[in-house]
């Protein structure tokens, strides 16, 4: 069968999936067909990618023309969609193809669909579909109206929960960016047709555009897609939506889509605007370093564990857009070894985000559904209630705190070999500038190790802060084989970095014509991503020496020395206190943190109401914060927009008689504007 | 410098089996010089330099009590802690540069070996629930989120300077007379010996000799344990000190290190020296500690900000003055 026929086909049994699950609110088997549906489509289409990237077909890559769409204005006319499998997209499909089928058989026990699962199932498989779509779309229309597809799909699911209050407004502020996000894609889209309108990629790729025009489709292109990927500033909608979403979803919003519109920014950037300055990779080290360090940041004081785990998001999305700022800066000076590093930087951390993510927020759905809770004040104690779930998520949190031997450590030291690499760039003021990111990126990867030991420590360790933290279950058999799986492929991928750099490869070399040194199976134990440099990684080696060494002690003194164990109480030097409440609390624990940081970047006031002696109230501490991007950027903008709308809407009061002279205004006016030009 | 002198031989994986079983034999040494300086200092007669090794070896004998509401994670902590340092700096040249594990010595993983005792340390400060591990986490993950920058920064000094984040060929590198001294060495110097304070609980960031809880940080964090597994946490700290000393040593004064192939007597001499280097960094480290007094906790990120600050303006300078 043709590859991209079984990618259609898949994405076929998907929409008829989601018209299966438009029954789920009566019919209790919709949900089980429904994910297992999604879970073979996305699992068939990711082995095609695989197949692809491994084993690529001869005579070219895959197309396929549909006779569907809008009519093609370059040829004759004819109605078409065109379809094409290429390295880059099979790469991103293999992506989904991991992601999506762990986390629908997470969903399958997922309970949390509240009363309506129908509102959850029959937008899921549409959302997959659109995400699919865009990935093998192959003309602009194709991609716009797949990417608006996915788009509405995921925004439907945000509302699935529409009877909060803050879900409704994550889904208006969603929607809000989402439609403005669209609108920056479909001017991109125009300028790259060109006045011939030939919206075809690869009559995009064949046109030159003019350096002005290439400005503008890089810049509304990253606005565009960038604000889905959740680019700072950006990113305001995205810590709303991920979590509002059922957590499946959020999984797949955070680890999946966001995915996409890297992948949007990456087809325009490397393949179809063609050369481009360096600049741009300015703009995207800025701007990614900006999301790394605000994006932790801001997660580091969020309460709700779905919320910190979005702003974890916005951090590591910046720190792929890192890796591919320094790949355009490599490219536009030549440097094309260096670029393909950045590049699989980048590549191989939107993997290890895929996995990661999706783990840690089907994770927290796990404890969301035993406690009912994502505040992460009245959980704790969970690593006794939730053995499994526990240890999943600490490969997670370990994971994207960049510790060896996990994925998330690879791709964060490739990222830091790559702007190592800076150095050999021309340009006097990259080199001090990246010598900056990279301190940026230092810092960013502490503080997300802080901020993950903080949500880890908070939610699983300690004394139970509430009844429900108190009496949790663990998750259900197919939501623990799921968190198995992924923290199983997170340690699987860190261990063995080449096997992900194998996937790669074809990437690179189609992007950039180069790549990194072929690793193949011998050198297995070495991973030496540049062909003149010494610097190596070995995760085997690593994850070796530490179990032998830790195997090696644990013998050792247990035989030598004392292997007895007495439980006793809390010592907590002499004043062990029962009540949950004395313990740290996740704000107590980010307040050193916050005073350093916060005091500048979130204006963040701490006022102490300390009753005097005698006075019976309670003593308060009030901590605010308040976000900058927000006050400074959107409000102006929504408020401008609120003024305009307001002076606009005396316009629907008026006389017929002023209606009618308008028009006539009107008239004359283009009357007038016909007659000059004619 | 090329990757084959590298290659793993019989004669460097006996070296490293030796080298790791000599870190560990030291470092409670080393520890015990410091405070026997402090001692001496301070105008007491102080413990004699085995000190460290009854205190360890009675620990280890003792019966473990763990708190009822300790997890797992809490036994797990000190094992991990205790084995990452030891992986750290058993891989870290000290009195020769030809180890087996050598291609995996670079120093982004050593910084991230570090993190991840420290990871579990935090964990483990957290999971019994009391507040005194709590603060003790709390303010440990504020001191690193700091001093990790700065030490990368180091590194990034070191690196642009030899072409490559591998440690063996660093040192190698720099024993080579090409390089000679450096403004920004200079000022790396100064940035990781901050970072080494900081990282190792050290006065004027911390106090290892206190028990007044308002000032603890690594000593509250590790408060809920005892028997084998203080024992281990006490000698991952002695082993962490090891580990900077040695690693400042091998970047800053690689002098005497045997290099790879080097016959009996050079190894002979890279031992000597290492270990002169060795108690003389404890001797240095026991004089500043007792002619400085601690600094708030607050005052510690400024402290901190000016380690990482003199890192960047060392990658700066070398830029500048390197002409790249």
């Amino acid at each position: 069968m043709p590859p991209l026929l079984l990618i259609v086909g898949a994405v076929a049994g998907l929409l008829g999936a989601a018209v299966i699950g438009l029954f789920g609110n009566r019919w209790a088997a919709a949900g089980p067909i429904v994910y297992v549906v999604a879970i073979v489509a996305l699992l068939a289409a990711g082995g095609t990618a695989l197949l692809q990237l491994l084993a690529p077909a001869v005579g070219g890559d895959p197309t396929l023309v549909l006779p569907i769409g809008l009519p093609s204005l370059a040829g004759d006319f004819q109605l078409e969609t065109h379809f094409r499998l290429d390295r880059l997209s099979a790469f991103f499909l293999l992506i989904l193809g991991l992601a999506v089928p762990a986390v629908s058989l997470f969903a399958i026990g997922y309970g949390h669909h509240g009363t309506e699962p129908a509102r959850v199932l029959a937008f899921y498989p549409l959302f997959l579909a659109g995400m699919v779509l865009v990935l093998i779309a192959d003309d602009a229309f194709a991609f716009l109206v797949a990417w608006e597809f996915m788009s509405l799909a995921s925004w439907f699911l945000v509302l699935a929960g529409h009877r909060a209050d803050e879900t409704r407004r994550a889904a208006y502020v969603y929607l809000v960016m989402a439609s403005a996000g669209t609108a920056a894609l479909l001017l991109a889209f125009g300028l790259l047709a060109g006045v011939a309108g030939d919206y075809r990629f690869a009559a995009i790729r064949a046109g030159h555009l003019a350096d002005l025009a290439a400005v503008l489709v890089v810049v509304l292109t990253l606005i565009g897609a960038g604000s889905k990927a959740g680019l700072v500033p950006l990113h305001v909608w995205l810590p709303l939506a991920h979590p509002a979403a059922p957590s499946p979803v959020s999984a797949l919003m955070s680890g999946a889509m966001t995915k996409i519109a890297l992948y949007a920014i990456i087809r325009v950037l490397f393949d179809l605007v063609g050369p481009v300055g360096w600049w741009v990779g300015v703009i995207l080290l800025v701007v990614g370093a900006a999301s790394a360090v605000m994006g932790v940041l801001y997660g580091l004081f969020q309460r709700d564990l779905k919320t910190l785990l979005a702003y974890s998001t916005v951090e590591n999305i910046g720190i792929i857009a890192i890796g591919l700022g320094l790949a355009q800066l490599f490219r536009a000076n030549g440097l094309a070894v260096l670029a393909a590093l950045a590049m699989t930087a980048a590549l191989f951390h939107c993997v290890s985000h895929a996995m990661l993510k999706s783990l840690l927020f089907c994770g927290a759905g796990a404890v969301l559904n035993a406690t009912g809770s994502r505040d992460i004040e009245r959980l704790g104690a969970l690593i006794h209630r939730m053995p499994v779930t526990a240890v999943a998520m600490l490969i997670g949190a370990a994971g994207l705190s960049a510790l060896p031997p996990l994925n998330g450590f690879v791709s964060e030291w490739l990222t830091f070999q790559a702007i190592l690499a800076g150095a050999h760039l021309p340009q006097w003021s990259l080199k001090f500038g990246i010598a900056v990111i990279g301190a940026l990126l230092a810092l960013t990867a502490a503080l997300a190790a802080a901020l993950f030991v903080r949500a880890y420590g908070i939610v699983f360790l300690g004394r139970p802060r509430s009844a429900a933290a108190a009496e949790a279950v663990e998750a259900l058999p197919t939501m623990r084989t799921a968190l198995v799986l992924l923290a199983a492929a997170c340690v699987l991928f860190g261990v063995l970095p080449f096997a992900v750099v194998e996937v790669i490869t074809p990437v690179t070399d189609l992007l950039l014509g180069q790549s990194v040194p072929r690793q193949g199976i011998a050198s297995f134990l070495w991973f030496v991503p540049l062909p003149d440099s010494a610097s190596s990684y070995s995760g085997v080696v690593i994850l070796v020496a530490i179990a032998v060494l830790a195997s090696i002690v644990v013998l050792a003194v247990h035989r030598l020395a004392s292997n007895r164990v007495r439980r006793a109480p809390a010592w907590d030097c002499g004043f062990p206190d029962p009540r949950p409440e004395t313990q740290y609390s996740a704000d107590s624990l980010s307040q050193p943190l916050r005073r350093v940081f916060g005091t500048a970047l979130f204006q963040a006031r701490e006022r102490v109401d300390m009753p005097p002696p005698g006075d019976r109230r309670p003593a308060r501490l009030e901590v605010q914060l308040r976000d900058l991007i927000w006050i400074w950027m959107y409000e102006p903008v929504a408020g401008g927009l609120g003024w305009f709308t307001e002076r606009i809407n005396g316009l629907q009061f008026l006389t017929i008689r002023r209606y009618l002279t308008f028009m006539f205004a009107a008239l004359s006016f283009l009357l007038a504007i016909v007659a000059v030009t004619q | 410098m090329n990757a084959a002198a590298m290659a793993p031989s019989f004669e460097s994986a006996v070296l490293q089996l030796l080298h790791a079983v000599l870190v560990l034999a030291v470092a409670p040494a080393l520890t015990g010089i410091v405070r026997l300086v402090k001692s001496r200092l301070t105008g007491k007669r102080g413990a004699p330099l085995w000190q460290p090794y009854r205190d360890l070896w009675r620990l280890l004998r003792k019966e473990a009590v763990v708190a009822e509401s300790a997890s797992w994670l809490f036994r797990v902590a000190p094992y991990m802690t205790f084995a990452a340092i030891w992986l750290g700096a058993a891989l870290i040249p000290a009195f020769t540069a030809d180890l087996l594990l050598g291609p995996s010595v670079d120093l982004i993983v050593l910084v991230a070996l570090l993190g991840g005792a420290r990871f579990f340390t935090a964990l483990a400060g957290l999971d019994v629930g009391t507040s005194f591990g709590g603060i003790g986490s709390s303010r440990e993950l504020m001191i690193a989120s700091l001093a990790e920058p700065a030490m990368l920064m180091v590194i990034f000094t070191v690196s642009l300077l030899v072409g490559t984040t591998s440690l063996p060929h660093i040192a190698i590198a720099l024993l080579g007379t090409s390089v000679g001294l450096r403004v920004s060495l200079g000022l790396g110097l100064v940035a990781i010996v901050m970072v080494a304070i900081a990282e190792n609980a050290r006065v004027p960031v911390d106090n290892p000799a206190t028990h007044l809880e308002l000032t603890m940080v690594h000593e509250a964090m590790i408060l809920e344990y005892s028997g084998r597994h203080l024992a281990l946490m006490e000698a991952a700290a002695m082993v962490k000190l090891l580990l900077y000393l040695s690693l400042i040593a091998c970047i800053f004064a690689p002098f005497g290190m045997a290099l790879p192939a080097a016959g009996v007597r050079a190894l002979g001499i890279g031992l000597l020296a290492w270990l002169a280097k060795m108690v003389l960094g404890a001797v240095l480290l026991g004089l500043f500690e007792t002619s400085i007094a601690k600094m708030r906790v607050f005052r510690v990120s400024e402290f901190l900000a000016a380690a990482l600050l003199l890192g960047l303006l060392a990658v700066i300078f070398l830029y500048v003055s390197k002409g790249l």
